[in-house]
């Protein structure tokens, strides 16, 4: 739900934790978006670093320039005027994804357990838009959804020690892109040639908080012709 | 990048990256702080042979690289006790000497804590990525090359003999490193403590927590008492942003104490590590033992004010030799 009064929880001495809901929902996200915009337009003494993610925001500061309580203080005081409608319109951004075979381990079990065949899988994970509420875990790594019901799908019981880059996956109600290779746990139906994470480009991820994405069927030859 | 060539690492040891104070403001993309697991041996190393603070160096772990000096150097060892010695000959730690020409660095084992930082005259020329010059080994960006440094790379810094000179400061009481039994690190509860009993928390503060084999710059993982969430509250929370020191409980109900490679965790955290105590958790080793204590935030700013104050004498030494 979207709390009527945020959470204000300290995480140490030089951060803030600053819940605004605690569900995955357009609403909340909005909320988030709009207080990590203002925040960013008048940067308060002492943060130095903000951290935007679901249903929260993490304020850091520098412990010797300010204070939690003054922290809370003046949040509360921008979230008196904030407009969770005025944040800038969603980009929308196409993912082409080889689904299944070695690119997709995991594919023919996750049709397994909806009782579906894979095409119908890949139908359905093509199916909708999907909302980039956050990126993190490792850099680029976008959190979307949500999944159309008949996808919604457990992790793996045992996590891989290595994902390949690119690789699509699914958890619950969520979807995701491994930027870099990594140890992971979720399941893999696909895999993009797209670069989700490049440190020498600016903005550094490709997919950012607020972008809409379709994932788009390709066969592995149209793969190797989409280099960017 | 520019720089003179300065040092050459003949043997890398199991993991020596470059960092400095690491990245902040790119949470947003998911890119983590990274820098220098014990910010306080970096920054002191670097004051001891007249950098700024923030300059990059060395982060050594468990056993040390062996390098040779290219040219004359200013250099400062500090953090863990890995022996240090120049050509053959146990060398001082927390103090700058000069490298010859020449010279060899090399450790000669481990006697306390888990990574020790090299700093050298002029800082270490690498690229700025985003702000820093730290090493991020998950994305592969940043330090030299994005990786962990190899034998026969060769380190870059900026006019190294203008440092030569500050050689000679040193610091007489260095900042503790870590017990090996039973060290004590300083918390603050939350931010999710209240998700475990009343009964767990006692447990949590009472236990002793070993170190175990499967930690690394991501974070220290600590084997111990189970420290379970209360019934009926899901294994993971909405993944949220976090700081190094956060000390976050899986599904295991075995701790993590965070460091800097992660920029948001999707597990509750009972508590977290106070800035000030952040050196000793990054100079725990496998093995050791360590268990909390809850403070005020009011203990925890006086703990980082004194961790500054060290500081600040130490950037108003003269140079004794």
């Amino acid at each position: 739900m979207l709390y009527t009064n945020p959470e204000y929880r300290i995480m140490g001495d030089r951060a803030l934790l600053v819940e605004l809901g605690d569900h995955i929902g357009m609403d909340l996200h909005r909320k988030v978006s709009a207080l990590f915009l203002a925040l960013n337009d008048a940067p308060l003494e002492g943060v130095v670093e903000i951290i935007p993610a679901y249903g929260s925001l993490l304020i850091i500061f520098d412990p010797l320039r300010t204070r939690p309580s003054l922290v809370q203080e003046q949040v509360r005081a921008i979230l008196k005027t904030l407009d969770p409608s005025r944040i800038p319109e969603a980009r929308t951004l196409e993912i082409p994804v080889v689904y299944g075979g070695e690119y997709g381990p995991d594919l023919d079990w996750v049709a397994g357990y909806h009782g579906i065949t894979p095409e119908e899988v890949v139908r359905l994970h093509t199916s909708v838009v999907y909302h980039v509420y956050m990126i993190g875990f490792m850099p680029g790594f976008p959190y979307m959804g949500e999944l159309p019901k008949a996808l919604v799908t457990p992790r793996k019981e045992t996590p891989r020690t290595a994902v390949p880059q690119g690789s699509v996956a699914l958890a619950q109600a969520q979807t995701g892109i491994y930027p870099s290779r990594s140890p992971g746990g979720w399941q893999i139906i696909g895999r993009t040639p797209r670069r989700l994470f490049d440190a020498s480009r600016w903005p550094p991820a490709l997919l950012q908080m607020g972008d809409q994405v379709r994932f788009i069927a390709v066969t592995e030859e149209e793969m190797e012709g989409w280099e960017e | 990048m520019g720089g003179m060539k300065a040092l050459e690492i003949l043997s890398p040891g199991p993991l020596t990256t470059v960092q400095d104070m690491g990245r902040l403001g790119f949470g947003r993309f998911g890119v983590p702080r990274s820098g220098a697991a014990d910010p306080l041996s970096l920054r002191a190393a670097n004051l001891l042979v007249g950098n700024r603070e923030g300059d990059a160096g060395l982060e050594m772990t468990v056993i040390g690289a062996r390098i040779k000096a290219l040219r004359n150097v200013a250099i400062a060892v500090t953090g863990a006790d890995l022996q240090p010695a120049i050509n053959g000959l146990l060398m001082k730690m927390w103090r700058s000497h000069v490298l010859r020409k020449g010279d060899i660095l090399s450790f000669k084992g481990r006697r306390s804590g888990c990574r020790a930082y090299l700093a050298i005259g002029g800082g270490i020329c690498v690229p700025h990525v985003m702000g820093s010059r730290s090493t991020n080994l998950t994305a592969g960006f940043g330090g030299l090359g994005g990786r962990p440094l190899r034998g026969g790379d060769v380190l870059c810094c900026d006019s190294p003999g203008r440092h030569l000179t500050s050689t000679g400061k040193s610091l007489d009481s260095p900042p503790p490193i870590c017990c090996s039994t039973n060290q004590r690190l300083r918390v603050i509860p939350g931010p999710q403590d209240h998700h475990f009993s009343i009964r767990t928390r006692d447990l949590f503060f009472s236990s002793l927590f070993r170190v175990t084999p499967q930690s690394d710059r991501a974070g220290i993982r600590l084997a111990g008492p189970p420290i379970k969430a209360l019934e009926g509250v899901d294994e993971s929370i909405l993944s949220e942003g976090v700081v190094p020191g956060a000390i976050q409980v899986p599904g295991d109900a075995q701790p993590i104490i965070l460091l800097g490679e992660t920029a948001t965790g999707g597990y509750r955290k009972i508590a977290t590590v106070i800035s000030a105590d952040l050196p000793l958790a990054a100079q725990l080793t496998p093995g050791n033992s360590v268990h909390f204590s809850a403070v005020s935030l009011d203990e925890a700013l006086e703990a980082a004010r004194q961790t500054e104050e060290m500081l600040r004498r130490l950037r108003s030494l003269e140079t004794d030799l």
